[in-house]
């Protein structure tokens, strides 16, 4: 990395002058106030920084801030994130996305970016339903929770991404609380800063469809102890953990995905000799 | 009248696994260090080992790009599940049939009543030399037939083999020998023509291969890949190159992923193709067109199978053409580039990689399995200068307007560390800027500007294939074009000249070029590989044809032949 640090970095100078649609009240506002913080605690330069997303309410944030990004497609930011890493391993590339677009639609690439294990970033705010949509259950809503498209509620286990993430490979796995900003911010810092595929969980509440999650404040608690790099012990912590403990749960070592290699072959005639007979 | 072009055709036929492919490979490499042209075509089962593969190999003075009308030899190993073939393999009356009795019976609706045929005990052989192999005594029973020199194989087999230790070279010789030795008493009705000794630097490539180096040579330096039958070649091709110009290739959970990994490399400034066949693409066009709204350069190429769903994974059609054209939701124009011929697929791959990163948009290329498991004796083909060169951005000051309209439609891109060229590349309908938008007005602009980029853009000389006069043509694509080509010659042997209109370019079809090329046509027969006449249809779209257009087109994976295109063209002329 030829990273050009920056000081006295502001979180404003990470945001940018377009307006959210987000509903008044939304957690994903302090998520946004989270990046911000983060970004400038790193400091480096909002050029130097991408962040991608998918679609939902939470994939609206990178045109709120003011480094480079890209709005893709429902699901896919994980594999644009790896595209752009793989190919610009020069450049921080942190993704954003929420219950839906990460944990349904996009589960598949969820699992395989936590065992490639490139160095890019995954925040994912969760919500536990589909916002954009108007309230529909995503894999993390309760088995009761009552919609217009599960009466009575899915009846299904939700989706426990924390384990999902430390199963498939991923190097770090956090759980934040966007009701913290300020710790939020702290630890999305500390998950870009370590290497491979880092995992963070934010609990971001919606308050039009789920205002019940304004409790969430009142939950949320730290960790009981410190985070672990055995991924056995972490797992049965995850496993039993209630759901509401903020802060790095595993903090693994494994290398991450591989560099690319410097060129060997600076003219492609020394591949035509293959077809020469 | 001149005469048609002189060629001779074998089949060699055998269980999976049992080096049909194999041998069709080294008699191929034989007969062009022995002077002559070929081509190698696969025709196979859908299983790895114990199906039914057949090498189809054409051997000819002159370079070739299609089969004949019909096989000279048909030389099987055994006969384990021939019939599954059928019209496949069409025999001329007075083929040569060689097949081991052991190892079952001709199926009788293969083999004219007329033919010859002969024994080639391979089994038998075998057990009594164990250390041989089949297929190499199949290999000299051809090469005998088609009279390669003995010393030619026997280099050929050496190359291949020699570093397996001299007590497998020495069985593999013997093995060859005494194929040879069992057709000694036969020959072929038609005689191989004579070869010629100065061809110039030739390549023996496939399509696939052709359109990884085409890849390269058009600058793209990353890949993301999903194995797929037919197009895995390709992928495989440019694994080990790319990481030796520095560049990568990642093998993606599936193709979602592959087309939205390439699409994040290049939005990061690096050139970026995948490759697949007909279910990948059908997985990909959500992101294609997101690459299309967001003005990513990419490449996508599809190496058609049979279709639709599974399909006939190993064998060839050209059914994809409404995907690829049509298969975007929205209005959402891109590039859609069929190659012809085998060196084709390098010119054309390098094209759209290069047409790609100047009007930063996806490019879907057409290849099919014909050509990109065909292998081949190709001229060395010409550097050309398409090598993709985005116009980047280099703001400063002042907002930056990353979809900014201008008079080409293509606007400059800030590639991500250029300091004040932030922006956010968007699905969403955004404004100059890129910021999201639910604007009629933005939504019109946006979308006029795409599609003037595309129109606008002069594709010169390399959107059609144009050969021939007459007031007749024969209109058709992708790797029927050098089957028309050859059908043109036969015409013109019989006295009726026609023209050739193969369009490489499919997307946006080019009205006013495809006007100028049927002046004074009066007559046309289409010509297509696909169940649904998606061609005619797709020229009916856009192009006005003659009241007399007829159509010849059938489904895969029976190739449309020659002598078929020629009989139309008689009978067009006798009408």
């Amino acid at each position: 990395m030829n990273a050009t640090i920056t000081p006295a970095c502001k979180p404003g100078d990470y945001k940018s002058d377009v307006k959210p649609i987000w509903c008044p009240g939304c957690g994903d506002y302090h998520v946004l106030l989270a990046f911000t913080r983060a970004l400038a605690e790193l400091g480096r330069p909002a050029q130097e920084i991408v962040l991608v997303s998918g679609i939902g309410c939470s994939s609206r944030i990178p045109a709120y801030m003011s480094c480079y990004g890209f709005h893709g497609i429902h699901g896919r930011s994980l594999a644009v994130a790896a595209g752009v890493k793989i190919a610009r391993p020069d450049l921080t590339v942190v993704v954003a996305s929420g219950d839906g677009d990460g944990y349904s639609i996009g589960g598949n690439h969820f699992i395989h970016a936590c065992r490639r294990n490139v160095d890019i970033t995954y925040i994912v705010m969760d919500n536990r339903i589909y916002g954009m949509t108007k309230g529909q259950p995503s894999p993390t809503t309760e088995p009761d929770f009552d919609t217009a498209l599960a009466p009575g509620g899915t009846g299904l286990r939700p989706f426990n991404p924390l384990v999902i993430a430390l199963a498939s490979g991923a190097n770090y796995v956090a759980r934040a609380f966007a009701g913290n900003p300020q710790q939020a911010g702290a630890l999305i810092a500390d998950a870009i800063r370590h290497p491979g595929f880092s995992f963070v969980e934010v609990l971001s509440p919606c308050v039009t469809y789920r205002p019940d999650q304004k409790a969430w404040k009142e939950r949320v608690h730290p960790p009981p102890v410190e985070a672990t790099d055995d991924p056995a012990r972490a797992a049965r912590r995850l496993m039993t953990d209630d759901g509401f403990n903020i802060g790095v749960l595993y903090r693994g070592n494994r290398a991450p995905y591989g560099p690319r290699a410097a060129a060997v072959v600076h003219d492609l005639a020394q591949f035509e000799s293959e077809f020469e007979f | 009248m001149a005469d048609d072009p002189v060629s001779v055709s074998v089949a060699l036929l055998g269980s999976g696994g049992a080096g049909v492919l194999t041998t069709g490979q080294l008699l191929l490499e034989a007969l062009c260090r022995a002077g002559w042209n070929g081509l190698l075509t696969r025709s196979v089962g859908p299983q790895i080992r114990g199906g039914e593969a057949a090498a189809l190999l054409r051997l000819s003075a002159q370079p070739v790009e299609c089969h004949s009308g019909g096989f000279d030899l048909l030389l099987a190993i055994d006969w384990h599940n021939a019939d599954r073939f059928g019209s496949e393999i069409a025999l001329h009356p007075d083929a040569l049939v060689i097949g081991d009795p052991s190892g079952g019976a001709a199926p009788a609706a293969m083999v004219p009543s007329s033919a010859r045929r002969g024994d080639l005990r391979c089994a038998e052989l075998c057990k009594l030399h164990p250390e041989w192999r089949a297929n190499m005594i199949a290999l000299g029973a051809a090469a005998r037939l088609l009279a390669i020199p003995d010393e030619v194989l026997e280099r050929v087999i050496d190359d291949r083999f020699g570093h397996k230790g001299e007590a497998a070279m020495a069985a593999n010789l013997a093995a060859r020998r005494a194929g040879a030795e069992a057709v000694a008493g036969f020959a072929l009705a038609r005689s191989p023509p004579p070869a010629q000794a100065n061809h110039g630097k030739r390549w023996l490539i496939t399509g696939n291969e052709a359109v990884g180096l085409g890849a390269l040579r058009g600058g793209v330096r990353f890949a993301a890949a999903y194995p797929i039958t037919p197009a895995s070649e390709i992928l495989e091709w440019l694994a080990p190159k790319l990481a030796q110009v520095g560049g990568s290739l990642v093998q993606a959970e599936d193709e979602l992923a592959s087309v939205n990994m390439i699409i994040g490399a290049s939005y990061g400034g690096t050139p970026s193709l995948t490759a697949t066949s007909g279910p990948g693409l059908s997985l990909m066009v959500e992101s294609i067109g997101l690459a299309t709204a967001a003005e990513v350069p990419i490449v996508v190429v599809d190496v058609m199978r049979g279709g639709p769903s599974t399909g006939i994974p190993t064998k060839s059609e050209q059914a994809d053409l409404n995907i690829a054209v049509y298969g975007l939701h929205g209005d959402a124009p891109h590039l859609v580039i069929a190659p012809q011929t085998i060196p084709d697929c390098l010119l054309s791959t390098q094209w759209a990689a290069f047409l790609a990163e100047a009007l930063q948009t996806p490019v879907i290329v057409l290849s099919d399995q014909f050509l990109g498991q065909a292998q081949g004796a190709i001229a060395r083909p010409a550097d050309i200068a398409f090598v993709g060169r985005r116009l980047r951005a280099e703001p400063a000051g002042g907002a930056y307007r990353r979809y900014a309209l201008t008079g080409t439609g293509v606007s400059p891109m800030a590639i991500p560390g250029t300091a004040g060229g932030q922006y956010t590349a968007d699905g969403l309908t955004h404004t100059e800027r890129g910021v999201p938008t639910s604007s009629a007005h933005d939504h019109a602009a946006q979308l006029d500007k795409r599609r003037d980029k595309l129109e606008q853009y002069d594709y010169g000389q390399l959107w059609a294939t144009l050969e021939g006069e007459g007031d007749t043509a024969v209109l058709t694509w992708g790797s029927l074009t050098g089957v028309a080509r050859e059908a043109l010659t036969l015409a013109a042997n019989r006295g009726v000249r026609a023209r050739l209109i193969a369009p490489r370019l499919l997307a946006p079809a080019r009205p006013a070029a495809m006007r100028a090329a049927l002046a004074g046509v009066r007559r046309v027969v289409v010509v297509e590989q696909s169940h649904g006449a998606q061609f005619h249809k797709y020229l009916r779209a856009h192009y006005d044809l003659p009241a007399d257009t007829r159509v010849l087109q059938r489904p895969g994976p029976l190739t449309i032949r020659p002598t078929e295109i020629c009989d139309a063209l008689l009978a067009e002329r006798a009408a």
